[in-house]
Parts: C-alpha cells; sequence; structure tokens
C-alpha cells in the first residue's frame, strides 16, 4: 500500500496491467468473466446447431473448422463433448465466479467498507495474473492433440484418467483457477475483518459485503480437496499413480496397464465437496447484489436484514454437508443417501427465506423501475423456478427417472443463468456510474432485459418437458434413443430461443462500450444510495475517497421519518 | 402398438414405478402452486408499489409475521415428503427379493455396448478372467469352468420375463455408465471395480430401451440397448435359441430347442 500516495508517477503497464489497485484489478477481473462468458456461450450456440439439427452440416461457420474438429461442417462428437466439457468449465470458473467474485468482489467490497484498497494488494494483483494463466491455459487447450477435455466439467475418472492430452491441460489450468481463488478469498476475509470504517460494526455491512464473506469461506475451504483432487488426477494422468483407477480395467478389449487399487468414487466426493459450495459461490455474491439494488430502488429497508445475514451464514456451513446428493445414484448406500436428503431439504430454508425477505422487501416500498431493478426483480421468480426444481432432484425416490437429465440442465441453469447471470446485468447497470462516471443507456438496457428475460426462459423451460421424458444431458445426437425422439422438436424451439439471446445481447454489448463515450454525465450517487461507495468520486482516484469515511448507521436507511431526503448515506453525520 | 414415449413422464412398465412417479407428480403440483401463490404476490407488490406522484415508501424493517409461517410450513411439508414418500419408495427398492425368487442377470457394461451374461439353467455365473477377453468373447468368459457351460451371453439385448423379479448385477470394464431404463424408472450408475446389484419386476411385455446416463466417451450418445420383456414362454423360448454353442459341440436343429421347456428353472 505505500505506492498508493505517487501513483501519478506509475509508467502505463504498472498502472493499468500489473496494477495492485483493487479498482483496476476488479475491471480486469470483470471484462475477462464477461469476455469468458461470452466464449462460453458461443461454445453452447455450436452445440445447439447439432442438438437441433443432429448430422446436419452447419451452414457457413461450418467451413472455418479443420477436421479434428468438424468433418464436412458436421461436428464429431469429439468435439461436441469438448465443447460440453469446456461451455461447464468455462461458464463457472472463468465467467460467472470472476466476474461475482473477481470483479465486483474487487471493486465494491474496498469502497462499501470505506476502505483505501485491499488488505494485501500484490496478492490481489497475484490472484488475477494466475487466473489470467488459467484461463489462457483452458482455452489454449483447443489446440493439443486430441482437443480439449471432453469429460464433462465434473472430469469423472476413469474416463478423464485415460482421456486425451486436453485433459492434462484441463487440470493444470485448474490448477492456477483454484490458487487464484485461494489468494483471492484469503484477501477478502483480511479486508472485510480489519478495514471496515469506523462505526462500521458487521451489522451495519451491506448485504453485498456479507454475501462475499460468506463466499470467500466457501472458497478458502472447499477448494483444497479439489486442487488435492486435481494433482491426483494430474499423476493419474502423466505419473502413472491409480488413485481413481481399481485393478482390472479393460480399455477397448486390452488390459489397462495400471497399478489399479483405486476407487473412481473418491474423485467425485473431492469434486462434489468443492463442487456444491461453489454453487452457493456463484449464488451468494448475486444474492447480494440483488440485495442493494431491491433496498436502493424501493426506497425502503430490506425486509428482515437480521434473518437475512443468519440465513446466509447458515447456508455457508449447510453447503460442506450436502455434496453427496449429487451422487444419490453411484450406489454410496442407504445411510448416506438419508443424511445427505434430510441435509438438502434443511439447506432449502435458508434460500427460503433470503428470496422471501427480499421478495417482501418490496411491500410498502416505491419501486424505481430502473434497468438494474428490472434485472435484479427477475432474478426473484428466476432463481425460485431453479430452488423449487430442485426438490425432485433432492429426493432420491424422484431424483432416479430424473437425474443426469435436462431436468437437472434446468434446473441449475434457472439458478445460474437467469438466476445469477441477471443479478450481475443488475450489478453491471448499477455500478457502472460508479466505475466510469457515466450512466448507461436506459433504452438499450430494456430491450437487452426484455429480449434475454423472454428468450432465456425458452431455452430452459422446455428442458424440464424433455427431463421429465428421460432424455438424458450430454447425448450428442438425441435421435438415437426411442424415448428421446417426441421432445426432439423442442431442441428446435430450444436452439432458437439460445440463439435468439445471443443477439439479444448486442444492445448490452453496444451500451457497455457505447456509453463510456455517450453514456449520461453523473455525479458521484446517481441513484441516491446509502452505502459507501457512493460516497466516493465516480470513478474513485487511487485511495478511493477524499477524506476517511465514518460511519454512522446501518446500510439501508431509506425514507427515514422526519429526513428531507429519501436516503440517508451511512456517512452521514448530521440529517440529510 | 401402445406409444410408450412422449412428452411428460414414459410409459411405466414398473410394478412398484407408480409410486416414483405419484412423488414426481405430487411435487410438481406442489411447486406450481408454491410458485403461482408467490408469483402472484410478486405482481401485485411490483404494480401496488411503483413508484409514481404523491406515493412515498414505508420505513419498516419487519411488517410481516407471515413468513415464519410459511418456512415452518416449507419445513413441514419437506419433513412429509421425506418420511412419507421418499425414505418408503428407497426402502422398496432396496428390499431385495430373496434368493432363487428372481431372475439374475449380470451386466458388463463397455465403451460403448451392454454385455449382458445369464447364468444359464444351473443358476450359477461361470467364471470370468480379464485374460481371456477378446472380440469374440467381451465378458472374457471361461467356458472351462463348469458353471460357464450352459451360460448365455447376449450384446446389447436384455431379456427378461414380465411378472418377475429381476436383480442386475451392474459392473464396468472400463470408465462409469450408467444402467437407465426409463419405463422402469430404474437408473444406477456403474462404478468400475464395484458390482452394484438393482432390482425391478415388469407389470407388462413390451420392447423399451437401456440407455447409458452418464457421458462414458465420444460414443455415448449410442450406447443404446434393447430391453423386452416377454410373456415367460417366449422369454424361454428366447433364451432357448440363444443357448450356448459351446456348451453344445454339434449344432442344434431347431425345433429341439423350441421344444425345450422353462430353460431358466432357478
Amino acid at each position: 500500500m505505500s505506492d498508493q500516495h505517487h501513483s501519478h508517477g506509475l509508467p502505463f503497464w504498472r498502472k493499468y496491467i500489473f496494477s495492485v489497485d483493487h479498482k483496476v484489478i476488479g475491471i480486469q477481473y470483470g471484462i475477462s468473466g464477461l469476455l469468458f462468458l461470452l466464449f462460453g456461450f458461443c461454445l453452447m450456440m455450436l452445440m445447439r446447431w447439432q442438438l437441433a439439427y443432429p448430422g446436419q452440416p452447419l451452414p457457413v461457420l461450418g467451413n472455418l473448422f479443420s477436421e479434428k474438429f468438424m468433418v464436412g461442417g458436421i461436428m464429431l462428437p469429439e468435439f461436441y463433448n469438448q465443447l460440453g466439457a469446456m461451455h461447464g468449465t468455462i461458464m463457472v470458473f472463468l465467467g460467472v465466479v470472476p466476474l461475482a467474485v473477481g470483479g465486483f468482489g474487487n471493486y465494491f467490497v474496498p469502497l462499501q467498507i470505506g476502505a483505501p484498497d485491499m488488505a494485501f494488494p500484490k496478492l490481489n494483483m497475484m490472484s488475477f495474473w494466475v487466473f489470467f494463466l488459467g484461463g489462457v491455459s483452458m482455452v489454449a487447450s483447443f489446440f493439443v492433440p486430441g482437443g480439449a477435455a471432453q469429460s464433462g466439467w465434473t472430469s469423472y475418472p476413469p474416463l478423464s484418467d485415460i482421456a486425451t492430452t486436453g485433459q492434462t491441460v484441463w487440470l493444470i489450468g485448474m490448477v492456477f483457477l483454484i490458487t487464484s481463488s485461494l489468494l483471492g478469498s484469503v484477501n477478502f476475509i483480511v479486508t472485510i475483518v480489519q478495514l471496515r470504517a469506523d462505526g462500521l460494526s458487521f451489522f451495519r455491512l451491506p448485504f453485498f459485503v456479507w454475501a462475499q464473506f460468506v463466499t470467500s469461506f466457501l472458497l478458502l475451504l472447499a477448494f483444497p480437496p479439489l486442487e488435492a483432487a486435481g494433482v491426483l488426477q494430474l499423476m493419474d494422468r502423466v505419473a502413472g499413480t491409480s488413485f481413481f483407477l481399481p485393478s482390472g480395467l479393460v480399455v477397448a478389449g486390452k488390459a489397462l496397464t495400471v497399478s489399479g487399487g483405486g476407487n473412481p468414487l473418491l474423485w467425485q466426493h473431492l469434486f462434489w465437496f468443492l463442487a456444491h459450495p461453489e454453487v452457493y459461490v456463484l449464488i451468494l455474491p448475486a444474492m447480494g447484489i440483488v440485495a442493494e439494488i431491491v433496498a436502493c430502488n424501493t426506497r425502503k429497508p430490506i425486509y428482515g436484514y437480521k434473518s437475512m445475514v443468519y440465513s446466509i451464514v447458515f447456508l455457508g456451513f449447510m453447503s460442506f454437508i450436502v455434496w453427496a446428493h449429487h451422487m444419490f445414484l453411484t450406489g454410496m448406500g442407504s445411510k448416506m443417501s438419508a443424511f445427505f436428503q434430510i441435509t438438502t431439504m434443511i439447506i432449502s430454508i435458508p434460500s427460503v427465506i433470503i428470496l422471501t425477505a427480499l421478495a417482501l422487501s418490496l411491500w410498502g416500498g416505491s419501486i424505481r423501475f430502473t434497468t438494474p431493478m428490472l434485472f435484479a426483480t427477475a432474478f426473484l421468480p428466476m432463481f425460485g423456478i431453479g430452488g423449487l426444481t430442485g426438490l425432485p432432484l433432492g429426493l432420491t425416490a424422484s431424483d432416479i427417472p430424473l437425474h443426469d437429465t435436462y431436468y437437472v440442465i434446468g434446473h441449475f441453469h434457472y439458478v445460474v443463468a437467469p438466476g445469477t447471470i441477471f443479478a450481475l446485468f443488475a450489478g453491471i447497470y448499477h455500478w457502472y456510474p460508479k466505475v466510469t462516471g457515466r450512466k448507461m443507456s436506459e433504452i438499450l438496457g430494456k430491450i437487452h432485459f426484455f429480449f434475454s428475460l423472454i428468450f432465456i426462459n425458452g431455452v430452459f423451460m422446455p428442458m424440464f418437458i424433455m427431463g421429465l421424458a428421460g432424455v438424458s444431458r450430454r447425448l450428442y445426437d438425441p435421435m438415437q434413443y426411442a424415448h428421446a425422439q417426441p421432445t426432439q422438436p423442442l431442441n428446435v424451439f430450444i436452439s432458437i430461443c439460445a440463439w435468439s439471446l445471443g443477439l439479444a445481447q448486442i444492445p448490452f454489448i453496444l451500451n457497455f462500450f457505447g456509453s463510456l463515450i455517450w453514456g449520461k454525465k453523473v455525479d458521484r450517487n446517481p441513484w441516491e444510495s446509502t452505502t459507501l461507495e457512493w460516497a466516493a468520486p465516480s470513478p474513485p482516484p487511487h485511495g478511493n475517497f477524499d477524506t476517511v469515511p465514518q460511519v454512522y448507521r446501518g446500510p439501508y436507511e431509506y425514507s427515514v421519518p422526519g429526513q428531507k431526503h429519501d436516503f440517508w448515506p451511512q456517512d452521514m453525520a448530521k440529517e440529510n | 402398438m401402445p406409444k410408450y414415449y412422449g412428452w411428460g413422464l414414459p410409459y411405466n412398465a414398473s410394478a412398484y414405478g407408480a409410486e416414483i412417479d405419484r412423488l414426481i407428480y405430487v411435487l410438481h403440483v406442489f411447486m406450481i402452486l408454491l410458485f403461482v401463490g408467490w408469483f402472484a404476490f410478486l405482481l401485485i407488490a411490483l404494480f401496488k408499489f411503483r413508484s409514481r406522484p404523491g406515493h412515498k415508501a414505508e420505513y419498516k424493517h419487519n411488517h410481516f409475521k407471515a413468513p415464519s409461517y410459511l418456512e415452518v410450513g416449507v419445513a413441514l411439508f419437506e419433513a412429509v415428503l421425506l418420511l412419507g414418500f421418499s425414505f418408503p419408495i428407497a426402502r422398496h427398492t432396496r428390499a431385495f427379493p430373496a434368493k432363487g425368487e428372481a431372475l439374475e442377470v449380470r451386466i458388463v457394461a463397455e465403451q460403448f455396448a451392454w454385455n449382458i451374461h445369464y447364468p444359464g439353467p444351473d443358476g450359477v455365473f461361470g467364471k470370468t478372467d480379464i485374460k481371456l477377453i477378446g472380440p469374440a468373447n467381451a465378458l472374457g468368459l471361461d467356458r472351462t469352468d463348469p458353471a460357464a457351460k450352459d451360460d448365455i451371453t447376449a450384446i446389447n439385448q436384455l431379456h427378461v420375463p414380465v411378472n418377475k423379479p429381476v436383480v442386475v448385477h451392474l459392473s464396468s470394464k472400463d470408465v462409469i455408465h450408467s444402467f437407465f431404463l426409463p419405463v422402469m424408472r430404474v437408473k444406477q450408475d456403474i462404478i468400475p471395480g464395484q458390482n452394484i446389484p438393482v432390482w425391478f419386476q415388469a407389470k407388462a411385455s413390451g420392447n423399451f430401451e437401456i440407455a447409458c446416463a452418464q457421458l462414458c466417451g465420444l460414443g455415448h450418445y449410442r450406447m443404446r440397448g434393447f430391453f423386452i420383456v416377454d410373456e415367460p414362454d417366449k422369454f424361454s423360448a428366447w433364451l432357448a435359441k440363444f443357448a450356448p454353442k459351446v456348451a453344445v459341440p454339434a449344432p442344434v436343429p431347431a425345433p429341439a430347442t423350441a421344444a425345450a421347456p422353462v430353460v431358466l428353472a432357478v
């Protein structure tokens, strides 16, 4: 932090590339996250062609791919599996987490707690560059012999152990990404504990900061097992170990020459021990963003702030003991199943509390339908559908026919796509004025919102019907199965909606870049909000605040009786 | 031919599948009711409290008692789902039929086929050895083992008799597969290195499908098998037709085998 006072003298590459300023790092994370989201979405749009029109050549674009991926414009099953595995990996680890935690967290946590920067700025910089290496490895893996990883984002061995080189690159990439998240999580925890402004007690923290705080603990405690598991799988692949390979495997008619004695289920336990908390890493920051935007745009305090805080902490704890509900069909035994069914039912309760509190917050408000508020409002029912459809999957009996079908895809995408990603869009529209000093266009924003909302439901709603019909996920050609053929028209419909959803992002891209130049200039608090980030100039300079902020009250003091204005900033000593 | 597949749950040919289907219907009715009620509240709130001239927000933090009741209600309902539906069904699916009561079959999955192994009239599975695995012997069945002489093997065709419990012992040669019988509400992951039994009982005959439900490589999508539920006499005839050619040196004329009565007297 010693160099924060003479930042003006820094050369360009120290100021904007290898920067230690949390805001520059936040923007780096945010832009990378958005680009990866777009890239991951493009992979999916390619897959949607094969799913809608199996075995037909992809017009125009098909000729651009080498014979390794497509022959005469017809996608190979290997390539389909690569696209599937990389779509999942990129969306989760390179898109949503970097944007939600690395981007929003880095930029706004120090601002919301009144700190000049993160506690460990150099660690912060390192976290980004390690993430960047991970991202480069992942994308580069398409060009190694055999192409990218193709064993699903879950990478279950033995399939992943015997897969092509792309899997090795995937594992190396994952080790980078995990290391990056660990460095980041330590930094967030220390920053939130140590660098809060005077008067900012834990129960005066904005809900977004609470969400990032719990998220950091999840990352810190859940990622090490996956890092270990990743290294073990890497050793299985390159050093001839058999951590996940049992004895007596015969692949393609030939006995596999490995020592054996390993267990494929070990990987699943280690993987889901991370990957379930990871679901909450994806969703908690989104809930935090929505809470901020709902409070600001209803012009009233959020309902049950303390219950929400207790719920989010409880969610964090519980998320560590539900992982095996992803493994109900592995034959792990009835006692295990019973335990994990019970914990799964219990974890639904704090989620319901948070969602209900956010919905009740609307009651009695004076709701401004700004673009960020539209996205935040849509988050509520969308996340609601995602949560409710988790219910049949959380009970072993109803999970039997639905497990590994499109029902599961519909379920978790409702949570993370129209759920989390909508909340992230809301956050972008809400905080863009703080980062750039300009507002994004409301008209383009609303076009973006309404078309996205329609098409994203068109993509995911039919998946529940397909799932009930028993259509398995990860099928290169669903027409192979008699039980999947009747729902094939839905696949065509979904694909058309997915491509339209892609088009619906064009207004956003135009708005995002165009507003840098043409956006309306605003002062430091355009939404008339109460939290500390709005007390800093827009954009905040190096060191963030003009004066060291002092906090006098809770985060959401809107429409306080007897006040002249309907918002009472946390740092305002006198009446407003 | 009845229509087995459509936009809802597949045709239910299983003796206990109705319980699972009922749970799925109950859940979806509950989910839809909860969502519609909650969504209506959301829409009313959004309309009633829209920002407009003369309307002001109220300074309130905790202005409802209803959520606690709602929470307790949801928790109770979930308890009912667990105790009233899920646990009893699980108990049922894990209560395996007594030995001798059921037809026993081994299925050894591989990329990308289902190797089916019947023990034959003696009811004992012959020994297998991975060293014997070859193009003509996918299971690596040791035909010198006396118990193996009458074993019947097939690829991608699982024939079972109707109204009789069937126990399938699942194992895999290479990677994780998942044995899925949509019409039977049966799905079980097959973990290499483990032998996992699963049981079911068909209540209707027909020509159905086996699907692989776990990504198992580039041919995962075409790892389709036939699942044929036959009337008992048709089933016996099929078994007889597939009776091992190794055990019987001279080719047997068709009428002789067709006349064979219930081959699988387990």
